[in-house]
């Protein structure tokens, strides 16, 4: 039995710079690095050295807290970097790429003749582990709880995110291969998602349960899904897979091989050709995007424009990243910027904004706030864009004055930052909602484990 | 170098001063600043607090704007009662606007000077923004106090609502009570004979008592509260056409100012509906008991409790009241169910103490500060269903 999901709140940020449907195959990149950062809550121990000769798949570091959870290099070639930052925490492990790339042999494997314990140990080992991710916390899923169900989001519905019907195109075989391997981890169900007219790969897999969503952002986030399918309560724990790691780790069933290599959207107005192509995790942003970026004051984000991160060129594609998107830098003035009548941006109210007239306009927003920060003074706002059945600024401010008890009871298990990405976005007080959600959720990790 | 450049240059060189906050007010008054996102989400949509609080400020001007010409007509139809037989004709004088000008621009400026230089002061000493809450407060005081009030009342009413009221707490955004309600219920606790009465609704009535140019400005409540005749049409109460608080009396603008609101989603639909409501609720209940025979004329609420439910929507401060401070967010309900029960309440305690208080026959103030007290307590029990539900379906799955 599947059930529909339907989300009437929300809102849909159209924005210029929507990726062309064709993929271009760009050459391999010298540089790449796994940043530790990636994995929210894991301290790394180090295994490869400065000088170390890896293959795609040796390990570079393990979780300080499980040291069962590996991470792999995605690619062959010499560990050329530790970028350490202060206390000397690792903020980056760079390779040098070889020419040609060789993998760690993992061995094929046939998932359904294969126990939970046995899917777990080669996911551990491969260093596929990490594609697993858990809420409550919104982190690298702890091996050693159970599940109650896994959920995956096939309906991406950010802005300007890459589509995954398009992404996921022909990979029936390695989708089936890891939902095969991965229902072994959990006695519930695998709830799948996807869009309501769309025709992805993932319809029609075994051993899932389809679920046709609809409706404006964030109806695509997996924790708008949970939350309509089967919410969080306390003490129960459900894991998160997105599409193109599920793809990964087929890969890695029906090859052998940890290959890492993503169909990655190139989005936003910056981009003299928005479009797909072709990259491995980790890659440094300035050979993914060469020859097609407005470098002028530009924000480079490894993301979508609400929850993903800034990189600089010089930077890297991150670990779980399906999209680059580049956007105009807003660092200037603007004349009465605050009265006038404004037509070039989104807004949700009517306050002499005019997008409510042209709800189907693609805009070219920068970065400007549009405004300082400020307490929090307006209601209901925050209602109209959030469709969970959470009080949003109540649970914000739990989590700002850090009260454990109304944390837990107002919903903390049930969110992780990108469910607060649009009420930031509409924020008038410009409060960081993201930043709120994540310090509390692992506060209360810490306390509350 | 450009006015931008310079500015920009100037906010470098004030950039860690102490003075810091008081040139990034103005600055950003003219300048909409060059701040990027960081961290969060990489745009935000186009609305701030100074966009926000602008367009409640626009919604008062049509108000404001009334009341400066009703000040004068108030003033010359007292003098001369016939002037009432033509009110469309008599009242978009410059005569009447001239009075407006020199009565009301005053309490204007008084109110916005004091409480903007209160805000500078505490926003220097404590090293924050200075935030745009007082540009509301600031333009809501002058239009609910009688326009004779003495202007160095309004600036000591002003400091006491802006620090007891607002700074003590915070700043914008922290504060239990309406700000300019705060100064309000000070100004009539405080000078109790300059905020109620016959005299002072009136510009001049105050210092022509006792001479033989002596005029009244009863209100409508004053008569109604003495079981006296009015002699305003129904026309006339809703126009605003009345003797009253500066900006209060058009029930037909302030609807106006009520549909910019909620047209541009600034201010809460259901807390303006549900006041409106519980005021025709409680009015009706007065109807029933009176059409009872409860309460018959020598009863000294017989006056009032007879005013048809519908009329008390049209006369006093109700409908000021109920549309631009009852729906302050900061100090009103926050979650859309609480917002019913809240703006009901207003609506209900109004017409109650309007009834019942013999000192003062206009109880929307009182009411509208005793549900800022009570909206967090409405927000906790409405809060606490969601808690509910959340533990209930924990124990489902136990059970």
């Amino acid at each position: 039995m599947s059930k529909d999901i339907r989300i009437k709140k929300g809102l849909d940020i159209k924005l210029v710079g929507v990726a062309e449907k064709n993929i271009t195959k760009i050459s391999q990149s010298s540089i790449y690095a796994v940043k530790p950062e990636d994995f929210h809550g894991i301290t790394p121990k180090l295994i490869a050295k400065e000088g170390t000769e890896v293959k795609a798949g040796d390990s570079l570091f393990y979780s300080k807290s499980d040291e069962r959870i590996l991470f792999s290099s995605p690619v062959s070639g010499k560990v050329i970097e530790i970028v350490r930052g202060a206390r000397r925490k690792v903020l980056a492990v760079k390779i040098a790429a070889t020419a040609s790339q060789e993998y760690k042999d993992f061995g094929t494997k046939e998932a359904s003749t294969m126990s939970a314990e046995e899917v777990k140990h080669h996911l551990f080992a491969s260093g596929c582990w990490p594609f697993v991710k858990q809420r409550p916390y919104d982190v690298v899923a702890n091996p050693d709880q159970a599940p109650k169900a896994i959920f995956i989001s096939g309906y991406a519905s950010a802005p300007l995110a890459a589509d995954l019907d398009f992404t996921l195109a022909g990979k029936e075989a390695v989708l089936q291969a890891a939902i095969t391997a991965v229902a072994k981890l959990t006695d519930g169900k695998v709830h799948v998602s996807v869009g309501v007219n769309s025709n992805s790969p993932l319809t029609d897999l075994n051993g899932i349960e389809v679920h046709k969503v609809s409706g404006p952002h964030p109806s695509g986030n997996v924790g708008t899904q949970i939350a309509s399918i089967d919410p969080i309560n306390k003490g129960e724990v459900v894991w998160v897979i997105t599409p193109q790691d599920l793809v990964v780790i087929g890969e890695l069933f029906l090859t052998g091989k940890l290959n890492v290599t993503r169909t990655v959207a190139l989005t936003g107005s910056q981009f003299k050709n928005p479009q797909y192509v072709t990259a491995i995790a980790g890659a440094i942003i300035e050979d993914v995007t060469a020859n097609n970026l407005q470098n002028e004051n530009t924000r480079i984000i490894s993301g979508n424009v609400l929850s993903g991160k800034e990189v600089k060129a010089a930077g890297f594609l991150g670990y779980y990243d399906n999209q680059i998107t580049a956007i105009p830098e807003g660092d200037d003035y603007e004349f009465f910027g605050w009265n006038k009548p404004i037509f070039n941006k989104i807004s949700t109210s009517r306050a002499l904004t005019f997008s409510w007239l042209t709800p189907n306009k693609k805009y070219d927003l920068n970065t400007n706030t549009n405004g300082e920060h400020r307490a929090f003074v307006v209601t209901g706002s925050y209602e109209e864009v959030f469709p969970l059945d959470i009080y949003p600024m109540q649970l914000l401010k739990a989590f700002m004055y850090k009260d454990l008890d109304e944390m837990e009871a107002l919903g903390g298990y049930e969110v992780a930052p990108e469910d607060f990405a649009l009420t930031e976005f509409v924020c008038v007080s410009k409060q960081p909602h993201q930043k709120i959600i994540r310090e509390g959720l692992d506060l209360m990790r810490e306390e509350l484990g | 170098m450009s006015l931008k450049q310079n500015l920009h240059n100037l906010k470098e060189k004030y950039k860690g001063t102490k003075m810091a906050p008081a040139f990034n007010a103005i600055h950003t008054f003219l300048y909409l600043p060059n701040e990027v996102t960081h961290g969060g989400t990489h745009i935000k949509a186009a609305d701030d607090l100074k966009r926000t609080m602008n367009i409640v400020i626009m919604a008062l001007v049509p108000c404001l704007l009334f009341g400066m010409f009703n000040a004068g007509y108030q003033h010359y139809a007292a003098i001369d009662g016939s002037l009432r037989t033509d009110v469309l004709a008599n009242f978009f004088t410059f005569d009447n606007l001239w009075i407006g000008i020199i009565k009301v621009l005053p309490l204007v400026i008084v109110s916005y000077g004091v409480g903007l230089l209160v805000e500078f002061i505490f926003a220097v000493i404590k090293g924050h923004e200075v935030e745009e809450g007082y540009l509301v407060t600031g333009m809501l005081v002058p239009l609910i106090v009688p326009i004779d009030t003495p202007l160095w009342m309004l600036a000591v009413a002003v400091v006491f609502g802006v620090v007891i009221g607002k700074e003590v707490f915070g700043g914008t955004g922290m504060n239990i009570l309406n700000p300019a309600l705060t100064i309000r219920a000070f100004l009539f606790f405080a000078y109790p004979t300059w905020m109620s009465g016959d005299k002072v609704w009136v510009y001049d009535a105050v210092n022509r008592t006792g001479t033989a140019d002596a005029i009244s400005g009863e209100t409508i409540l004053g008569s109604y509260a003495q079981n006296q005749e009015v002699i305003y049409s129904t026309f006339d109460k809703f126009m605003g056409f009345i003797p009253g608080s500066v900006g209060e009396t058009s029930t037909f603008l302030i609807l106006v100012g009520a549909a910019i609101l909620i047209f541009t989603k600034i201010a809460s639909w259901r807390i303006i509906l549900s006041a409106f409501v519980g005021a025709a609720v409680m009015g009706l209940i007065f109807n029933q008991i009176v059409a009872a025979d409860i309460i018959t004329d020598s009863s000294k609420f017989y006056g009032l409790m007879n005013t048809v439910w519908w009329e008390h929507l049209t006369i006093g401060g109700l409908a000021f009241g109920a549309v631009f401070m009852a729906t302050d967010p900061v100090t009103g309900s926050q979650t859309n169910k609480g917002k019913w029960i809240y703006g009901f309440l207003i609506g209900f305690i109004s017409i109650m103490i309007r009834v019942f208080n013999p000192a003062y026959p206009e109880g929307v103030f009182l009411a509208i500060l005793l549900m800022n007290v009570f909206a967090p307590t409405i927000d906790h029990y409405v809060v606490q269903g969601n808690v509910k539900k959340r533990l209930k379906r924990t124990k489902v799955k136990i059970a």
